[in-house]
């Protein structure tokens, strides 16, 4: 017999397809729901899901999903004992964990102190390394001589990326394809990490081509860790995930065996509670993964695991929060066919992907086996402009990856969202080409794909004048 | 031979007067705008749009404050 969970009533400190899924997990385990909004969502799909609806602010996130006090003080006010936080806005913000936790309140994920570890990222690689999780090649710390920057990247093997130590956002990033290209582009980086920044020292990291995003779902209680298995998103632009599917078909048995343990072992040493994410690059040529980070929160592309696993992410880590042991053991946990996610955004793909709010009307929803729709829209919704542009997630699941694309040009056919042009071209196009159907694809590929594809993006018939 | 012009946004949005935070604002009133010179920004959807002035004058007026919402068709810069 299970025990009644310390939670009666949650927060969801979110909007969105995010908020409704949160709503739809709280509902299955009898919570009552209150959604906070700000100002621009009071007729938003999520506040007409939830029991309650509070405001917490004006229409711009930092003046309501940002503002941590505002969230806080209005999910204490309405009696609320936990509060999700959905991903992004204060998802990864431990100081609101922290916050949250001190009023009394459940915090649905992990503790202050562990997003605050995964979240920085030196003491995240450092923490994975001594997981014995397998982190990019590179210096750990500055290099400042010629002689230790030759040494390193003939140890790590060519090309290697030459980093400014105080740089960022790209900004002083060289390749060097070998030795030559290294001795003389180092002090070039160096310099000019000197004028820049006023710091002379560089990192070395060995350069992964053609890498792969692979990324492993794990659940933990805050003593145990479960994993799901992995995700596959290695289709993005502008390092934005557009299409997400799970297995991943280019990795085999062994592979995922080592990478999905890695995830739980690195997971197991902070004992973390909720759901999270490990995220790896992955090189095809090699084999090998290396961790880039760890995400703290449910993803938007959770539900492809949820497909292929038969589980529900969003219930199990209330759950945990709540207290509860994992309900699964991990031979208890395993994986069917494939599942493909693909990102409807109010973006029009043949304008350069232009965010484009607007009014939704003729919307169609495809139904039947093994297609999901996670969506914030309704006919009438005007879509406000001040958030994100994801709309939706259509999710579908077939025996294999191949009956999977059928089922997804299938549901693709149906679905119909008018009133503002979206991304669905992207996937119709996407679909067809050869190199998606044979899944040999890599994190830069769609850009390049982009460059040649734009005529076969044009939108068909939206924007209802 | 004045005549008044109105800038408006093409996109809803979130208004703003400034390049960033920090930075002075792109006109002020009594300033003078030619024809293609950046007025304002409109963020929408987290993405940065700017707002070039479609005519030349000089700036009377701001009908919205900064870090107002705005809607498409809404004039956000006045011109002499």
């Amino acid at each position: 017999m299970r025990r009644t969970l310390p939670i009666k009533k949650l927060a969801i400190a979110n909007r969105g397809e995010i908020a409704c899924r949160v709503n739809r997990a709280a509902k299955d385990l009898g919570l009552e729901t209150v959604q906070l909004v700000s100002e621009a969502d009071t007729v938003s799909l999520a506040a007409r899901l939830a029991d309650e609806v509070k405001v917490i602010g004006p229409p711009h996130p930092v003046r309501s999903y940002l503002n941590a006090n505002a969230v806080l003080s209005a999910a204490r006010e309405s009696g609320a004992d936990a509060v999700h936080p959905g991903y992004g806005f204060l998802s990864e913000n431990a100081g609101f964990a922290d916050a949250v936790e001190r009023a009394g309140l459940i915090f649905v994920g992990p503790s202050g102190s562990t997003i605050r570890l995964m979240g920085d990222k030196v003491a995240a690689r450092t923490q994975a390394r001594n997981a014995g999780v397998p982190t990019v090649p590179g210096s750990d710390s500055v290099i400042t001589d010629m002689d230790e920057a030759m040494a390193l990247a003939e140890s790590i093997g060519f090309p290697v990326m030459i980093k400014a130590s105080s740089g960022g956002g790209g900004r002083g990033i060289r390749v060097a394809e070998n030795a030559e290209e290294l001795r003389k582009l180092a002090p070039q980086a160096s310099s000019e990490a000197a004028a820049a920044f006023g710091d002379t020292g560089i990192y070395i990291e060995k350069l992964i081509e053609k890498a792969r995003h692979i990324e492993v779902q794990v659940l933990g209680d805050g003593l145990d860790v479960v994993h799901y298995f992995e995700r596959e998103c290695s289709l993005q632009r502008r390092r934005q995930k557009v299409w997400e599917e799970a297995p991943s078909a280019a990795v085999c048995d062994s592979v995922r065996a080592r990478l999905c343990a890695s995830a739980v072992d690195l997971a197991k040493s902070v004992n973390y509670r909720g759901a999270g994410t490990v995220e790896y690059l992955y090189d095809d040529l090699t084999g090998e993964f290396y961790f880039i980070e760890m995400n703290t929160r449910i993803q938007v592309e959770h539900p492809v695991t949820e497909m292929i696993c038969g589980t529900d992410l969003v219930v199990g880590m209330i759950r945990v929060c709540a207290g509860e042991a994992l309900e699964s053991t991990q031979v208890e946990i395993a994986r069917n066919g494939h599942a493909i996610e693909v990102r409807l955004n109010a973006e029009d793909p043949a304008n350069n992907f232009m965010p484009c709010p607007g009014i939704v009307s003729g919307l169609r929803i495809p139904r039947g086996d093994g297609i999901r729709f996670d969506h914030m829209l309704y006919d009438g919704y005007a879509v406000p402009p001040f958030y994100d542009s994801l709309l939706g997630k259509l999710i579908v699941w077939g025996p294999d990856r191949r009956r999977a694309m059928a089922r997804l040009n299938s549901a693709l056919d149906r679905l119909a969202i008018g009133g503002l042009p979206t991304t669905a071209p992207l996937f119709e196009a996407l679909a067809d080409s050869a190199d998606v159907q044979a899944n040999a694809i890599h994190t830069g590929w769609m850009e390049k794909w982009l460059e040649q594809n734009t005529d076969k993006l044009t939108s068909q018939g939206e924007t209802t004048a | 031979m004045a005549s008044r012009h109105e800038v408006k946004s093409p996109i809803p949005g979130t208004f703003y007067r400034k390049p960033a935070p920090e930075e002075p604002p792109f006109v002020e009133i009594g300033d003078t705008v030619a024809e293609g010179d950046v007025v304002a920004l409109v963020e929408v959807m987290k993405s940065f749009h700017q707002v070039k002035a479609d005519a030349s004058g000089t700036v009377s007026g701001f009908p919205l404050r900064d870090g107002e919402p705005v809607t498409a068709g809404m004039t956000i810069v006045e011109l002499d």
